[in-house]
C-alpha cells in the first residue's frame, strides 16, 4: 500500500490534533478535471446562497405561490433520498441476510448514504423560509404528530445517526482507536435494524407527503399508492446508484481496492442486477395494477399520457429487461447501461410527481432558474469533495487494518 | 360513539412513532358536535363588488391598501399582500362577484400538514398561523386544496399570509373586519350551524335567485366559510373538483401503518438475522 494512505494506527505516539491537522491537507493532484469544474460552481453557489438568505428565496428561485416546492425539494431531497436507498438495501443483505459476498461494498454505500442525507438535509435548510425554527419539531414547539412531514423529519435525523453508527468503525480505524472500535462494531446490527425500519417508513413517507395534493398532481402519477411506489422504487434506485457509483469509484480510487475485491466486483454487479430486475418487475407490475384500477385509459392519448408511457416503458420496463438479460449473459457493460437508464427513470418519476406533474394544468409552469440549478450542483459537488476526502483517509474501499478484523 | 379524527391522530402519533413524548393528552371532546365553529356565509347575490372588504381587511391586518382597479384583468388572486380579493365574472346571469379568502376548513389540510403546529385550527373556528413555530417549509401550501397560504418569497424573514378570520378581533368579541363593514349585507357571520340554516332559508325563500347548492357544506370535509350563488360555482372560477371528504384523512392509511411497521419490522429483521446467522455458523466455512 502506498505511503499516502497511511492511517493513524501507524501514527501511534503522534498527538491526535497533529494527526488531524496533517489529515486536513489535500492529498493527490490539485488540477484534476473534477476540481476545475467543481470549484467555480461551488464558489458561485456560495454567492447565490448568501443572496438567498439576504433577499429571500424568491430572489434566486422561480418558485410561485402555486408551486411552492421546486427543484430543491423535488430533486435534491425527494430524488436524492431515493438514490441513497442503496444503504438500507445493502445493509439488509449483508447484516440481516448474511450475504457475505456483498460485504466489501457496504462501507462505501453507507458512507454515500450518510453523506447524501447530511447534504440533502442541508439543502433542505436552504429551502426553509425560517430555518432558525428548524429545531421546533424536535424540541416540541410543537410536535405536529399528525403531519407526514413530522415523521419524515424525525426519520431523517434518526437515520443519519443510525448511519453514522454503521459507518463509525471506519472512523475508529482511521484514528486508531481500538477500544472504541470494539464498542462501535458491536452496535452495528442494532443500528442496521433500526435504519432499515426507518428507511422503509421515510422512503414511503416522501411519497405520502403528496397524498393531500390530490387534485394538484396529474392523475397518472397520483394514486393512494404513491407511498408504496416510492418505497419499492427506492430499492432499485439505490442499487442502480450503487452499480453506477461503484463503477466510477473503481476507476477513480483504483489503487485503494485490493486484488480480491477487484475480482469479486463482477459477481457483485451481476448479483445486484438480478435484484434490481426483480424489484423493478414488482414495481412495474404495481404500476400496471394501479393504472388499470384507476381506469385512466382516456388520459393515455394526451401529451402527458405519452410522457407517462415513456417513463414506464422506456425507463422502467426497458432497463428491467436489460438487467434480466445482462444477468443471464454476464454482461457487465449492459448492467451499467441499465443502471444509468434506471437512474434517469427515477429522476423522471420523482420530478413527474413533484414538479412536472404538479400543477400540470397551470397557465404558467414552474421551470427552475439557472441559479437553483447551480445551488443544486453546489450541494452535489460539495458532497463529492467530502466523499473523496473520507475515501482517501479512512478504510472505506481498502481493507480495514488487521487489528480491526476480529471485532466484526 | 367513535373517537374523532384529531383525537385519533394524537393517540396514533404518541403511541405509534414513539418519538413524540407528547403534550398532555387532553380528554377527547365528547363529540365533534360539541365544538361550535364560527364562520361566514358569503352571498354573492348580495355582493355589489365594492371591494370594501379588501380595504377593511388590509386595514385590520396591517397590509398595504389594495388597488383593485389596477390589477383587475383577468382574475385576481389572493397574495402575500392581499388576504382577500373580490373578482367579477360574466356569467349566464350577468355580472356576479365572488370573494376569495381562506375557507377555514373544519379539518384543514394545512394544519395536518404542519409539522410544528404553526398552522392551528382554533376552537372558535379560524385557522391561524403562528410565526414563532413556523419553519417556512411551505408544506401547508402544497396541501391546501384552495391554494390559500401565501409565502413572502422576497423577504429574508418570510411569513405565511392568509386570512385568519380576524382572530384577534374575535377574541375581543368583535366580528371579522370584512363581515362587520360589508355595506351590502353579503357577509353573514355566525356559528356554522346558524350559517347552514340561514343559507337553507335563503335558498328556500328565493329558489329562483339561488342555485340549490351551498359551497363549503361538504367541500374538503366542510368549511367555515360558505357560499351562496345565483349561478353554478364553476362559472365563478371556484374549484368544483375537490374531494368531498377530509383532506387529512387521505394520509390516514399511511400514518396508521407507521406504528405496526415500527413494532413489527425490528422483530422480523432480528428474527431473520438470527436465523441466517445460525445457518452460516453450522454450514459454511468462513468466507
Amino acid at each position: 500500500m502506498s505511503k499516502d494512505y497511511s492511517i493513524a494506527a501507524d501514527n501511534d505516539g503522534k498527538p491526535i490534533w497533529k494527526f488531524l491537522l496533517s489529515e486536513l491537507k489535500p492529498k493527490g493532484k490539485i488540477l484534476t478535471p473534477f476540481n476545475i469544474i467543481s470549484v467555480p460552481v461551488i464558489l458561485l453557489g456560495i454567492v447565490l446562497i448568501v443572496i438567498r438568505f439576504w433577499k429571500g428565496i424568491g430572489s434566486i428561485t422561480n418558485l410561485t405561490q402555486e408551486v411552492p416546492w421546486g427543484l430543491w425539494i423535488g430533486f435534491d431531497v425527494v430524488t436524492g433520498v431515493a438514490f441513497a436507498g442503496g444503504a438500507y438495501v445493502l445493509t439488509f443483505m449483508v447484516y440481516i441476510l448474511n450475504m457475505k459476498q456483498y460485504r466489501s461494498i457496504v462501507r462505501v454505500t453507507v458512507l454515500n448514504g450518510f453523506l447524501a442525507y447530511v447534504f440533502y438535509a442541508g439543502a433542505l435548510l436552504l429551502d426553509l423560509g425560517r430555518p432558525w425554527n428548524v429545531i421546533n419539531p424536535i424540541i416540541g414547539n410543537n410536535f405536529g404528530v399528525n403531519s407526514v412531514l413530522f415523521l419524515v423529519a424525525w426519520h431523517f435525523l434518526l437515520y443519519m445517526i443510525a448511519q453514522l453508527i454503521e459507518f463509525s468503525p471506519a472512523i475508529a480505524e482511521w484514528l486508531g482507536a481500538r477500544r472504541i472500535h470494539r464498542i462501535l462494531s458491536s452496535m452495528t446490527v442494532a443500528a442496521v435494524i433500526f435504519g432499515i425500519t426507518l428507511s422503509t417508513l421515510h422512503q414511503s413517507g416522501l411519497g405520502a407527503l403528496y397524498l393531500m395534493a390530490k387534485e394538484k398532481i396529474h392523475p397518472l402519477w397520483y394514486s393512494e399508492f404513491i407511498p408504496i411506489m416510492f418505497f419499492v422504487s427506492s430499492i432499485f434506485a439505490g442499487l442502480s446508484m450503487v452499480i453506477f457509483e461503484g463503477s466510477i469509484s473503481h476507476k477513480v480510487f483504483f489503487k485503494q481496492i485490493s486484488e480480491k475485491d477487484h475480482q469479486a466486483q463482477t459477481g457483485i454487479i451481476l448479483g445486484l442486477s438480478k435484484i434490481c430486475a426483480g424489484a423493478m418487475f414488482a414495481y412495474f407490475f404495481l404500476q400496471v395494477l394501479v393504472f388499470i384500477h384507476e381506469r385512466h385509459w382516456d388520459l393515455i392519448n394526451t401529451p402527458m399520457g405519452y410522457w407517462y408511457l415513456l417513463e414506464m416503458l422506456g425507463f422502467v420496463f426497458l432497463p428491467m429487461m436489460l438487467f434480466f438479460y445482462s444477468y443471464r449473459r454476464n454482461n457487465i457493460k449492459l448492467v451499467r447501461i441499465a443502471s444509468i437508464l434506471t437512474i434517469l427513470g427515477i429522476i423522471l418519476n420523482r420530478l413527474n410527481v413533484t414538479v412536472i406533474g404538479f400543477r400540470w394544468d397551470a397557465a404558467v409552469h414552474y421551470v427552475p432558474s439557472w441559479m437553483e440549478v447551480v445551488v443544486t450542483l453546489t450541494v452535489i459537488f460539495t458532497e463529492l469533495w467530502i466523499f473523496r476526502w473520507v475515501i482517501n483517509r479512512m478504510p472505506v474501499l481498502r481493507d480495514a487494518p488487521s487489528w480491526a478484523k476480529h471485532h466484526e | 360513539m367513535s373517537i374523532n379524527r384529531r383525537g385519533f391522530f394524537k393517540v396514533l402519533g404518541i403511541t405509534g412513532t414513539a418519538l413524540a413524548i407528547g403534550r398532555e393528552l387532553q380528554a377527547a371532546p365528547k363529540g365533534s358536535n360539541d365544538i361550535e365553529f364560527r364562520g361566514i356565509l358569503y352571498d354573492s347575490a348580495h355582493c355589489k363588488g365594492c371591494h370594501g372588504c379588501e380595504y377593511d381587511c388590509a386595514d385590520a391586518n396591517g397590509l398595504p391598501p389594495p388597488d383593485p382597479a389596477k390589477d383587475l384583468p383577468p382574475v385576481r388572486k389572493t397574495s402575500e399582500t392581499k388576504r382577500t380579493v373580490v373578482n367579477e365574472y360574466n356569467t349566464s346571469k350577468g355580472k356576479v362577484f365572488i370573494k376569495m379568502q381562506c375557507m377555514h376548513c373544519n379539518e384543514p389540510a394545512c394544519v395536518a400538514a404542519c409539522l410544528t403546529q404553526a398552522m392551528h385550527k382554533t376552537k372558535a373556528g379560524p385557522v391561524i398561523w403562528r410565526g414563532d413555530k413556523c419553519m417556512g417549509c411551505r408544506y401547508c401550501m402544497i396541501s391546501c386544496p384552495f391554494d390559500i397560504p401565501k409565502f413572502e418569497f422576497h423577504s429574508a424573514n418570510p411569513k405565511i399570509q392568509k386570512c385568519d378570520m380576524c382572530f384577534n378581533r374575535l377574541k375581543t368579541g368583535e366580528m371579522p373586519a370584512c363581515a362587520a363593514n360589508c355595506p351590502n349585507d353579503a357577509l353573514f357571520y355566525g356559528t356554522r350551524r346558524q350559517l347552514l340554516s340561514e343559507a337553507r332559508k335563503r335558498i328556500v325563500e328565493n329558489p329562483k335567485l339561488y342555485v340549490d347548492y351551498l359551497y363549503g357544506e361538504h367541500e374538503a370535509g366542510g368549511t367555515c366559510w360558505m357560499y351562496l350563488s345565483p349561478v353554478p360555482f364553476k362559472e365563478l372560477g371556484m374549484k368544483t373538483n375537490l374531494h368531498k371528504g377530509s383532506y387529512p384523512a387521505l394520509t390516514k392509511g399511511f400514518l396508521y401503518s407507521v406504528p405496526s411497521i415500527f413494532v413489527l419490522f425490528p422483530a422480523l429483521l432480528l428474527g431473520i438475522q438470527q436465523a441466517t446467522k445460525k445457518e452460516n455458523q453450522s454450514g459454511e466455512e468462513e468466507v
